[in-house]
Formats: structure tokens, sequence, C-alpha cells
């Protein structure tokens, strides 16, 4: 895979807590419009990997690079949302009491989000059309004038994903989409991330495997913070290593049980 | 785009701001001046003066509700930005004492007390009213800027953040206690005279003050309300909700943070300035850590995260701690920290809270006899 092509690229990515390597040496490349997912057992490193690229946490030793040359090691966590890179975190993170029109308005990509620029900015018409269509995308049209605490945890899942989404990043990182969520929520999860993956590359972490099975066109494992393997999905279910400590893990909780 | 009820809201808190100016602003002094002294109707100048000491609290407690209540930071150390202003215009009236002064010289009488030859240096530009007017308020901002860009920028938060403030009244009032200083030591800076030429006893000096008190409450409120309800206000609401999700929506909180925590400091210098002459004392003991714990206490007890909630609490508050320091001097800090708790667990959106609650509650009423029936589920 060349570099060129790649919308993020690590490279010897080590990260160090205190002696633990949550990472250690890790390359991991994704492409432009690509939609990635990435699964491990706990403590595979998995959230580790959205931090360092959103500049959450900083690797002891080795290379992030954004689009074709943008070195994101040394940035800080805004400035790097600010270059196109949009998070959503695994519990939602919305802000409970402000309406839900607020937290998208609050979300939308703009050219300054200085104090003084924000406090004199005005709403325009184009922003208020952007944020009106998100809110039709996620469906939370009805209650746009609601508080945003009041609302179900699947709704606040889907508001997150509406704020992130208008942030209009070119790379979406996605910590457990569906957690929580209903069958037909994830359902609708599962194709909204997909019509999104035409346009922008998406990194998706997720344990539900028949969720994986439904959005999923390449794999990652990451198993003790380096990539067991990667391909397509069948093929990485049937590798044998990948059974291994899936299923290894799983016999050691079935004799857990047992017990 | 706000909800229905803040729209509502809005409308009015807008009248209500109206009706409270006029009243302050020209009911207050008119029943001051007018009335003879034996009619009910009658406020007195002891009276007018001692509502203006509660509107310069009000100033900072709106500052204070900025940073505590909408953006969910607690300063425990706004006694020492509230000192800087006060400290500041009392160094000016100190000065314009002259040689009215108990030992008759012009140096402060503490200074000949302590035997201080000649005045300090820091203390020369203070014969200048508008520097130190200029410097009441510029003072606690430069101080807030660089106290509060590195904190934040050391991403200081929560708890910690409310230790350190707390050891910097502490420190604060340790530095204006010490005769070294040369700030009056532990006795701080009084007797004043005149300000301007005009005597600070004169009843119509100290009318004049409580009218610019109330004009700079006004003031200080309309601005707290552009910032509030901007979309900069949204920001600080955001982050005192989610400080993460704001930074990973390109936004730095902790440039946020040095904003309000500036305005807030600025408001409090002011809230000081406008105190010392109308009260004619200012002493290390009013700008430590329990006089600053007691601001915090008024936005409690007022609502924060509401701007009038907080001046209804600086007032009403010291209010109470005038009649009953009055009455049963020794119950006076029972009844703070009791009245504390009490918002705390139980009103923990304050007075404002409260009547919102309540009136939520009455319109709610209406409409029930209104709708009897809302539609049926099965």
């Amino acid at each position: 895979m060349s570099e060129r092509g790649s919308i993020i690229y690590l490279e010897g990515v080590t990260v160090d807590f205190d002696g633990f390597k949550a990472l250690r040496n890790l390359n991991f490349i994704v492409d432009y419009r690509e939609l990635r997912v990435v699964i491990g057992p706990n403590g595979a490193g998995k959230t580790t990997l959205l931090d360092v690229i959103s500049g959450k946490v900083k690797p002891v030793a080795g290379r992030v690079v954004f689009g074709k040359d943008t070195d994101l090691i040394g940035l800080q966590e805004h400035e790097i949302a600010t270059l196109g890179i949009g998070r959503k975190f695994q519990t939602p993170s919305v802000y409970s009491n402000l309406s839900v029109w607020e937290n998208l308005d609050l979300s939308l990509k703009r050219t300054s989000k200085g104090v003084f620029a924000t406090l004199v900015s005005k709403p325009d018409r184009a922003e208020i059309e952007k944020i009106a269509s998100t809110l039709e995308t996620i469906g939370l049209t009805e209650k746009a004038d609601d508080r945003a605490g009041a609302l179900s945890h699947g709704e606040k899942q889907w508001l997150e994903i509406g704020m992130v989404l208008l942030q209009d990043p070119a790379l979406l990182l996605i910590d457990e989409p569906v957690a929580g969520m209903t069958d037909r929520e994830t359902e609708q999860t599962g194709l909204l991330l997909q019509s999104l993956a035409d346009r922008r590359s998406i990194i998706v972490i997720e344990h539900d495997m028949e969720f994986v099975r439904q959005i999923a066109r390449t794999v990652t494992v990451l198993h003790e913070g380096t990539v067991l393997c990667e391909g397509p999905v069948e093929k990485v279910q049937a590798d044998p290593r990948v059974v291994e400590i899936y299923l290894g893990r799983q016999k050691e909780a079935d004799a857990a049980a047992a017990r | 785009m706000g909800s229905k009820i803040n729209n509502e809201r809005e409308r009015g808190e807008g009248l209500a701001f109206w009706l409270t100016g006029f009243l302050l602003l020209v009911i207050m002094p008119l029943l001051n001046v007018l009335p003879g002294p034996d009619s009910w109707l009658h406020v007195s100048d002891f009276a007018l003066n001692r509502f203006g000491k509660f509107l310069a609290f009000g100033i900072l407690a709106l500052g204070l509700d900025l940073i505590w209540g909408y953006t969910g930071i607690l300063s425990l150390g706004h006694g020492v930005f509230f000192g800087l202003g006060a400290y500041a215009v009392g160094m000016h009236l100190m000065l314009t004492i002259g040689t009215e002064s108990v030992y008759g010289s012009m140096l402060p009488d503490f200074m000949v007390w302590n035997q201080v030859k000649a005045l300090p240096f820091f203390w020369k530009p203070f014969y200048s009213f508008w520097f130190a007017v200029a410097a009441a308020i510029l003072l606690p901002t430069l101080f807030a800027a660089i106290f509060g860009f590195l904190t934040f920028r050391s991403r200081i938060k929560g708890v910690y953040f409310a230790i350190i403030t707390q050891a910097l009244a502490l420190s604060a009032w340790l530095v204006f206690n010490r005769n070294d200083t040369n700030l009056g030591g532990t006795n701080g800076l009084t007797d004043f005279k005149q300000v301007l030429g005009f005597r600070l006893s004169d009843p119509g000096t100290q009318r004049t003050l409580y009218v610019l008190t109330v004009l700079s409450l006004g003031a200080a409120y309309l601005l707290c309300r552009w910032i509030t309800r901007s979309r900069t206000g949204k920001v600080l609401v955001a982050i005192r909700d989610s400080e993460q999700r704001v930074l990973f929506s390109g936004y730095s909180p902790g440039n946020y943070k040095l904003f309000v925590f500036v305005v807030s400091g600025a408001l409090a210098g002011l809230a000081g300035a406008l105190y010392v002459p109308q009260v004619g004392i200012i002493t290390p003991a009013q700008i430590g850590v329990l006089p600053s714990l007691e601001m915090v206490i008024w936005v409690a007890v007022g609502g924060r995260g509401t701007l009038i909630g907080a001046v209804v609490g600086a007032v009403g508050v010291n209010w109470a701690r005038s009649i009953l320091t009055s009455s049963f001097p020794d119950l006076w800090p029972f009844f703070l920290g009791g009245l504390f708790i009490a918002v705390v667990l139980l009103v923990p959106d304050g007075l404002v809270g409260l009547w919102r609650r309540a009136l939520d509650g009455w319109r709610g009423l209406g409409r029930q006899t209104a709708m009897p029936e809302p539609e049926g589920k099965g």
C-alpha cells in the first residue's frame, strides 16, 4: 500500500502507559473512502489507536500522518479536529443542558472556532439548512428544541453521530456505535455508516460480530497492541489465530461459568 | 435557536431587568430624598448606602456565576480579584486624605505608624483618580489572565482548580496582611475623607456612588447576558456538560475558560472599586479564603447558571447577614453554613430555580383547568 493513497498512515507507533505497552510498533493504514472495522479482545489497544489518531494520547515512538503529509504528532486535539478528523465516543457525549439544535450548531464546521469569532457569529441560512438536513438524517427533527439530556440512549448516540458529521470530517473515528442500541437502531446505524463511507473514510471499533458482518469490507484484528491480521471479514473469521484469541477467551469464560 | 420555554423566559427577564432598573435607579433614590425622615416610605441614607454595597457584591456574583454556574469551574479565589479592585481605589482614597489624617502627615497614617519615611514607589501613580480606577479593573484583569493562562494551559480543572484558587486566596491574604507590603497590614485602608473633592460623609456623594453602582450592575448584567446568549455562551455550557466533546469539535476549551475567567476577574475588580468608597474600609479579612467562599454561597443560594439568581443571591444573603449579625452576631456563621447545606441538598438550582418551578407548576395548573383531559392512551 502506498503512503500517497492513504488518509491515515501509522508507522511503528508505540504507546507506553507507565510501562504497559498499549500499542507496540503498530503499522496501520486506511485509504480514502474506506470503511474499516477494527476488532480485537479487550485491552488489544483499539481505543488507544483512536486516541493516538485524534491526539488524546501521544505515542513514545512512531509516525502518524494524515492525508498526504500532515504530521499529527504534537498537535492538540482541537487542532486535529479542525484538520478534518471527527470522533464519536463510546459512551454518548452530548451537551445535556443545550437543545438538540444547539448541540448540532456548536459542532458545525466553521472557519474560526476562537472565542471572539464565536462571540459575534450569527447563524446564517446555509448553516441552518445543513443542521436541518442533518436532523433529518439522524431522525431527530421533531426533537430539535428538546434538551439533549432528555433523549434516549440511542437518540443520544445518533445525535453525537450527527454532531460529528456536521464537522464534515474527511476521516471519522467511531468507537462502538451500536453499544446499547436496539436491533432496529443497530441496523439503521449500519446503513447510515455505509452511506457515509461514499464520501469519507471511516474507522469503526466494534465488538458486535453480527454488526461487523453487516458493515465491514475490510477488518483489522488487533491483539496486544499490534495488528494480528487484516482482510475481508470471512477470511479474518476463518483465520486460526483470530479463532484462537477469541475462542480462547470463550473457553476461559465457559470454564469460569461452569465452575 | 433556543427552546420555547427559553424564549418566554428571555422576554420575562427583559421585563424584569427594566422594572428592577427603574426601581433601583429612580424609585430608591427618590424615596431617599423626597419623603421626610419620619415617613414610612423614607429610605434612610444608611439603608441606601448599605444597599449600594449589596449591589456591588451583585456585580461580583455575576462574574462568579459566569465561570462557575455556566462554565462549571469553581473558583474559590474571587476575593483576590475583588481585593485588587478595592485596594486600588482604596490607595487613591488614602492619598486624598492628605493632612486631614490623624498624624497630620501627607503619608497615610499606617506608614507614619510603621515609620515609613517616604511614599513607596508603587503608591505614587495612585495620586491620579483615573489611574486608580483603571488599575482597579486592569490589575485583576491582568492577574486573572496570567493565573488563568498558567492553570488552564496545564489543563488543571475540577477540584484541583478549586484548591489552587483557594491557595491563591490564602496567599493573597498573607501578603496583604504583612506590614512590609505597605498596604496597611491587618488594619487595611480606611479613614477616607473625600473623592474628587466630594466629601464621602455627605449623603449626596453616597447617593451618587449608589447610582454609579446601579448603573455598573446594569452594564455588567447586559454584558453577561450578551455573552451567555451568544454562541460563545453556549460553548461555555457545553464545556460544563462535556469538555471532551468541545475539544474534539475543534474548540480550545482552555481559551474559552481563560476568557470567562478574565471577564469574571474584571467584574470582581469593578465590584471592589465600588465597594470601598461606600463602605469606607478594606482589610485583608475581606479578601481571603472565607469571603471567597461566601461569594460562592451567594451564587449557590440565588441559583447558579442564571444571571438574575447570582444578583438575587448576593443581595439576599448579604441582607440576611446584616439583619442577623446585628441581632445574633454569633449565629451568622452557622446560619451561612446551614443555608449552604440546605441549598445544595434541597434546592440545587437556588431561589431562582425554586421560583421557576413554582411558576411552571402554577402555569401547569392553569393549563389543566383549561384542557381538562389530555389525550388518553388506550
